[in-house]
């Protein structure tokens, strides 16, 4: 008995010694509920695949909630290693040079295996720098798609199996859907800010702002309020008045998918990502899929979509041995097993061709999973379809839905409304440019 | 007046001392911080500060967004401040008149105060919701659209609706107490003069209570600035298009969402001396008129 007891004794201190052993690595992230979980699982799957690093996942709220929390963390000198960072960030994490280690250095310097044309240009070009060398390891990638209601479709006429391709068709599908009873609007969206009007402009291969959509240097300022950008929001503004098109509210428009889950609405474009959703809420109507439409008489358009969700950044001020912890985390994360089970599980976007490629069993049989895929790889990334990274740009977005809110309501036409974004976001820029100067 | 004379100075400064602290500690000091802050200009990490003076200030007054914001307070400090205390003196006095039953009033009344006020903000979200609320779905039968994602009124309505609710319950108790202290005596002397309720109400007890009265003032309309933040962060957010972005949302937003520290402290100083300056003047002039 006493033998016994000895022995777990020393057992216990040796489980005890080995777990001090262990190189804690801090990863503040922003995924709650599902995804959260299976966060934890693939966070699991890492630890338990050796014994040297022990990564600790932190729910720590939303995007914003956690970006701040990591920042005033920074401040206090008490920060994480590893922050997810929603994109509209990046600008401002970028800017931080000195805050944040570039994910090619850390992967450099700590002679991690590391090959960034493995990955999908569309998916990290947006968290690239001029040189093109990756800054953030990307997560959970998402683009925006149109989903359908094949059902109402029949109904009026039309043939469930094609969706409409360009804008035109838009305004006439919706138009006999209408007409026909079949449903009482035509098409809603989320995300004015992120689907309507930044991949708007990339789709069509439209800048968003100067020096390569604000990738080229803080000197960058906003210019969506051209020509193609003016006549969608326009041609929006139109289509709400005759009844076609429904506002779903600002930032994600949370009113927009309930609108097509009861089939007031016939068509509703939202983030790729949330495709398990809308499937379990259509359940009384077949679901179809298809690519964002597009303008066809604009030269360039379908260029490719551009991508939305966070990457993990790496801050500097922690201990080196972290730093060789995060490296192997990061080429845990970035392998095709993984990647293929998180973007399957989740909707997201895989980020290496050979996740995409260990997806095609995945997408035989879920078809229109892979619409958002090869949306962001039907072209190479142009200067204005790479992404965009401004400062100060979640305040931006706020800026976007206000003055499309004040073209809904008629107090400003698209072209006023688009002046106001730039003048407005330009003001913003300006500031942020002065504090990182 | 009885006065405790210490013999030593050290014992009355010991004795201060841990109250001393805390007013330092979280009071003093952050607003010390504000001040400074309010001068720089610095990036969300801290690596690079400059001092700019009153650029910050200058700024502010420049931005029409802050002008708008300032009328938002403005419009939705009085708003909050005449419904909760209209509402709490109604309800007060009409339980003032009850015999038995005043005592379950008095608690059932009390118990929203209870409530935390991200909670109330949430309830008063749900009944509200556009999508899923009951209210909306009621208002629809009787041909109004309500939709404070989009209106800009409504949202307002909503807003001040769910921090006056909060507030009520504190007022009341406090309207209650005054009521009580007036002496039955001077009512009914005048019931017997042949004063009606209504005159009675407006020659008696309202002076009587205004000292109540005065102190709610202060209370509420300090209330409907700093307090209300959570109502709206968990309804509105400040939206749609600024019209309920008050200037204690504004900055929290500004702050700590878009990481500009500057400004927000630049902003935390004027609220601060906006403040300060409405409390003097209610005790400097509107004070007068309060009888004790």
């Amino acid at each position: 008995m006493k033998s016994l007891f000895t022995a777990s004794a020393v057992a216990l201190a040796l489980s005890a010694m080995s777990a001090n052993a262990q190189t804690e690595i801090q990863w503040w992230h922003a995924m709650g509920g599902e995804l959260g979980a299976k966060l934890e699982e693939i966070v699991k799957g890492f630890n338990d695949s050796q014994t040297d690093y022990k990564v600790v996942p932190s729910y720590k709220g939303t995007y914003p909630e956690t970006m701040t929390a990591a920042i005033a963390a920074f401040r206090a000198k008490e920060q994480p290693a590893i922050v997810q960072v929603f994109e509209v960030g990046t600008g401002t994490m970028m800017a931080a040079q000195g805050a944040v280690i570039p994910v090619h250095q850390l992967m450099k310097d700590q002679g991690a295996a590391f090959d960034q044309s493995a990955f999908l240009p569309s998916v990290v070009g947006y968290y690239t720098d001029t040189d093109g060398n990756m800054l953030s390891m990307p997560f959970n990638s998402s683009t925006p798609i149109l989903y359908y209601n094949k059902s109402v479709f029949e109904k009026a006429g039309l043939d469930p199996n094609t969706p409409p391709k360009t804008w035109a068709e838009m305004e006439e599908f919706s138009k006999k859907i209408i007409d026909s009873g079949a449903a009482s609007c035509g098409f809603t969206t989320g995300w004015i800010s992120w689907i309507q009007t930044e991949n708007l402009s990339a789709w069509h291969n439209q800048p968003i702002g100067t020096l390569e959509n604000g990738f080229g240097g803080l000197d960058a300022r906003l210019t969506v309020n051209g020509p193609v950008q003016v006549k969608h929001w326009g041609n929006l503004k139109k289509w709400a008045d005759e009844g076609i098109f429904k506002y779903g509210g600002p930032v994600g428009g949370d009113n927009a998918p309930p609108m097509f889950y009861s089939q007031e609405c016939a068509m509703i474009m939202n983030s790729s990502a949330s495709r398990a959703g809308v499937i379990a809420n259509a359940k009384d109507f077949e679901l179809g899929f298809g690519m964002l439409p597009y303008y066809d008489d604009v030269e360039g358009a379908p260029q490719n979509s551009i991508i939305g969700g966070a990457t993990l950044w790496v801050l500097s001020g922690r201990p080196d041995e972290e730093y060789a912890g995060a490296a192997k985390f990061f080429e845990y994360l970035s392998s095709p097993a993984v990647q293929a089970d998180w973007a399957s599980f989740s909707g997201y976007l895989p980020i290496t061709q050979a996740a995409a490629d260990e997806m095609a069993g995945f997408f035989g049989e879920n078809p229109g999973a892979d619409t958002g895929l090869k949306q962001i790889t039907l072209n190479t990334p142009t200067e204005n379809s790479k992404g965009l990274r401004f400062g100060n740009y979640v305040q931006i977005r706020g800026i976007i839905d206000e003055e499309f809110e004040q073209l809904m309501s008629g107090s400003k036409d698209a072209q006023g409304a688009l002046d106001g974004v730039v003048e407005r976001g330009n003001a913003l820029i300006e500031e942020f440019q002065a504090q990182n100067q | 007046m009885k006065r405790t004379i210490f013999r030593n100075q050290l014992l009355p400064w010991l004795l201060l001392a841990p109250q001393l602290a805390i007013t330092f500690i979280f009071f003093i000091w952050p607003a010390a911080q504000a001040v400074w802050q309010s001068f720089l200009r610095e990036d969300a990490f801290g690596m690079k500060s400059t001092f700019v003076g009153m650029a910050n200030y200058w700024r502010l007054l420049d931005s029409p967004e802050y002008l708008n914001s300032l009328q938002v307070t403005a419009v939705f400090a009085v708003s909050v401040t005449i419904l909760s205390m209209g509402f709490s003196l109604l309800l007060a006095v009409a339980v003032d008149r009850m015999i038995r039953s005043a005592q379950t009033y008095t608690t059932l009344l009390v118990w929203p105060y209870a409530v935390a006020p991200a909670v109330a903000g949430i309830l008063w979200w749900f009944i509200f919701n556009p999508t899923i609320g009951i209210l909306p779905y009621l208002l629809d039968q009787v041909g109004y659209n309500w939709n404070h994602i989009s209106d800009k009124g409504d949202a307002m309505l909503l807003v001040v609706i769910a921090s006056a609710w909060k507030q009520i319950s504190y007022n009341f108790l406090f309207f209650v107490a005054g009521l009580q202290s007036i002496p039955a005596s001077l009512r009914e002397a005048a019931a017997i003069d042949g004063a009606g309720p209504v005159k009675r109400f407006f020659t008696i007890t309202l002076p009587l209570i205004s000292p109540t009265t005065f102190f709610l003032l202060v209370v509420n309309i300090v209330y409907a600035m700093f307090d209300t933040f959570a109502v709206i962060d968990s309804t509105t957010e400040g939206g749609p298009a600024q019209a309920t972005n008050i200037m204690v949302y504004k900055v929290y937003f500004d702050g700590f969402v878009g990481q500009n520290l500057g400004s927000s402290g630049a902003q935390s100083v004027i609220l601060m001396l906006i403040v300060i300056a409405l409390t003097v003047i209610q005790f400097r002039w509107v004070e007068k008129k309060v009888e004790y």
